[in-house]
């Protein structure tokens, strides 16, 4: 037999997406697949699916192989050599407290997520993808495990991550989150997470943040992050291939799809709020601000996403102004909050020295001097006399983002925005009208959502105290509060000062 | 304003040969230093020639092997076995 010509990546894939799959005879193909439909989502056919990177299962492994091996060699230096002696200051290490947190077990979600579209779409190419991604999930938070579990040796705040993911107040944000994106339907999942956060606003979180952790030092994190990112890539042409495919497919998709984009764009800007006050407040060395990065990644490359997205009818996501005016105020604001919070938190806060409010009034030019400048020099002099300011009260959260209410009138950085909605006799609060909006659309999935204020109250987080609601999230004593003092900022200066010290024992 | 075709690649030796074929292929490309990343801007359409990379590189070169030093991108992804295209053309 002639040896046959080596297929090219179109061909290969072809033959995966196309030749592998049947229709089912024994049973009904709506019964095989029950979830495709219930949204309202029409396909007329599922052949038109393209993966654009057209990669097929043998090359996925060898690749996804490679860069397990290389991420290992990296991390095993890193522990060998000590790097975390090597960070720029310890103030870094709160960066991977609310990584490990918040984003990690959230990587977890996306991989069960994925591992559910992966299995319920009905078309052969998206299944392919989904399940691909839905692996690569899972390795992304092994991965991040497996990195942070080294300064888990070393400092606080680390080690029970799983179980304050799932109790703590501010963990609620990213929780419910995928929460909400897990309970729709595929297609909805596909546009929450495939979408509106892996293409439109992954690269906020791991581009800047990682690129962060390479300019403190932390040569785990920043290989952990980029190896993820990598993924990242693949993961944003599904998103965008999904939302190009369904509007292509009927045009009675487009309205649920632009509901769909509307509500997981403002979801998504205000779980970002987090990242935005870990780059301008937490990263010691600054590599940009969150409004550079916001401009680079939302308004340049959003922008010119949402302009190919026209053709279709789709039109940009509402209150994307609002979200763009809003990134002079949002990182002060939620820093602002965790610094008066540290104490019932597994972070540590500080405020930032001259340098760092100078970076900020350069950064935020209209913003920063005017309306937070002044607030962090009073919290600065009531350090200095020993009154370093804690707030001790039960917050009020958004219903929808679960967020405290801390944001500001979108004309008048001034007033708190506060806006309500009443369903079924009871009474329900928002941050904004994007938070409003998304609620007042399916009220009744919102009136069951585990609000962890509401559940302190009714007795369900531990008792009645603080110590009570520590213990129950499973904080320990030196986790949170004051960074000045604390255990990490005395093992850092030890280190610092150990110039003589044997290291044999 | 421009629609703006872009990739994030890493800043190692892996991905140098490949950063410079896309600034030999696209005359007008922009260059953002980030530490550990490069990111490189193009008004429209940034394209990834194979046989630039080789020709850099000294050896044969997959344009799948760009799933090594990706981190991200911009634009309509079309890959085959000689090019990587990302435009917002149509």
């Amino acid at each position: 037999m002639a040896p046959t010509k080596k297929m090219g990546i179109k061909q290969k894939y072809a033959h995966l997406t196309r030749g592998l799959d049947w229709e089912t005879t024994y049973e009904k193909m709506d019964d095989v697949f029950p979830y495709d439909k219930f949204e309202g989502i029409k396909i007329t056919d599922w052949s038109k699916w393209e993966d654009p990177f057209r990669l097929t299962m043998d090359s996925y492994w060898k690749f996804q192989a490679e860069k397990e091996r290389k991420l290992y060699a990296v991390i095993d230096a890193f522990a060998q050599n000590n790097g975390q002696t090597n960070i720029s200051d310890a103030r870094y290490v709160n960066v991977l407290k609310l990584f490990l947190t918040g984003i990690s077990p959230e990587e977890y979600q996306a991989h069960r997520g994925f591992a559910f579209t992966g299995r319920h779409l009905r078309g052969v190419g998206p299944r392919v993808a989904c399940q691909q991604q839905s692996l690569d999930e899972l390795r992304h938070f092994q991965t991040q495990c497996h990195t942070i579990s080294h300064f888990n040796k070393f400092f606080n705040g680390l080690s029970e991550f799983r179980t304050m993911h799932d109790r703590v107040f501010y963990l609620s944000v990213p929780k419910s989150f995928f929460d909400d994106a897990r309970t729709a339907g595929p297609f909805e999942f596909m546009i929450a997470i495939g979408f509106a956060f892996e293409y439109v606003l992954t690269n906020l979180l791991f581009v800047p943040f990682m690129s962060g952790a390479a300019y403190n030092g932390d040569m785990s994190t920043v290989t952990f992050g980029f190896s993820a990112q990598s993924d990242e890539s693949r993961h944003m042409t599904l998103g965008i291939e999904v939302i190009k495919f369904l509007l292509e497919q009927h045009p009675d998709n487009l309205p649920i799809v632009q509901e769909w984009v509307d509500k997981w764009f403002w979801r998504g800007f205000r779980l970002l709020g987090l990242v935005s006050m870990m780059m301008d407040y937490m990263l010691p060395k600054k590599v940009m601000s969150w409004k550079e990065a916001w401009e680079i990644y939302f308004v340049e490359a959003g922008g010119s996403l949402f302009k190919d997205l026209e053709r279709y009818g789709l039109k940009m996501p509402k209150y994307h102004e609002q979200a763009t005016e809003a990134c002079e105020h949002i990182s002060h604001q939620l820093y602002g909050l965790l610094y008066q919070l540290s104490h019932v938190t597994g972070l540590h806060a500080w405020m930032p020295d001259d340098e760092h409010m100078d970076w900020l009034s350069e950064k935020y030019p209209n913003t920063f001097d005017k309306y937070y400048r002044p607030r962090f020099e009073l919290w600065k002099q009531q350090e200095a006399e020993g009154k370093r300011f804690y707030y001790n009260g039960l917050l009020q959260l958004c219903h929808t983002c679960q967020l405290p209410m801390t944001f500001t009138e979108p004309d008048d950085p001034t007033t708190t925005c506060f806006r309500e909605s009443e369903y079924e006799g009871q009474h329900y609060h928002f941050c904004s009208d994007g938070c409003k909006d998304i609620f007042d659309r399916e009220p009744e999935k919102y009136i069951s959502s585990w609000l962890p204020i509401q559940q302190i109250f009714q007795g369900n987080c531990g008792g009645p105290t603080i110590p009570d609601v520590l213990a129950y999230y499973m904080f320990g004593p030196n986790d949170g509060g004051e960074y000045v003092g604390s255990e990490d900022n005395k093992l850092w200066e030890s280190w610092k000062n150990a110039t003589t010290k044997e290291a044999a024992e | 304003m421009a629609q703006i075709a872009s990739i994030t690649l890493y800043q190692n030796d892996e991905a140098r040969p490949v950063m410079e074929a896309i600034l030999q292929d696209n005359p007008t490309a922009r260059v953002l230093n980030m530490p550990g990343a490069v990111k490189i801007d193009v008004d429209d359409e940034l394209v990834i020639n194979r046989a630039t990379v080789e020709e850099k590189l000294g050896s044969e070169w997959d344009p799948q092997q760009i799933h090594m030093v990706l981190i991200s991108m911009a634009g309509n992804l079309d890959e085959d076995d000689d090019q990587i295209k990302l435009s917002w053309k149509h």
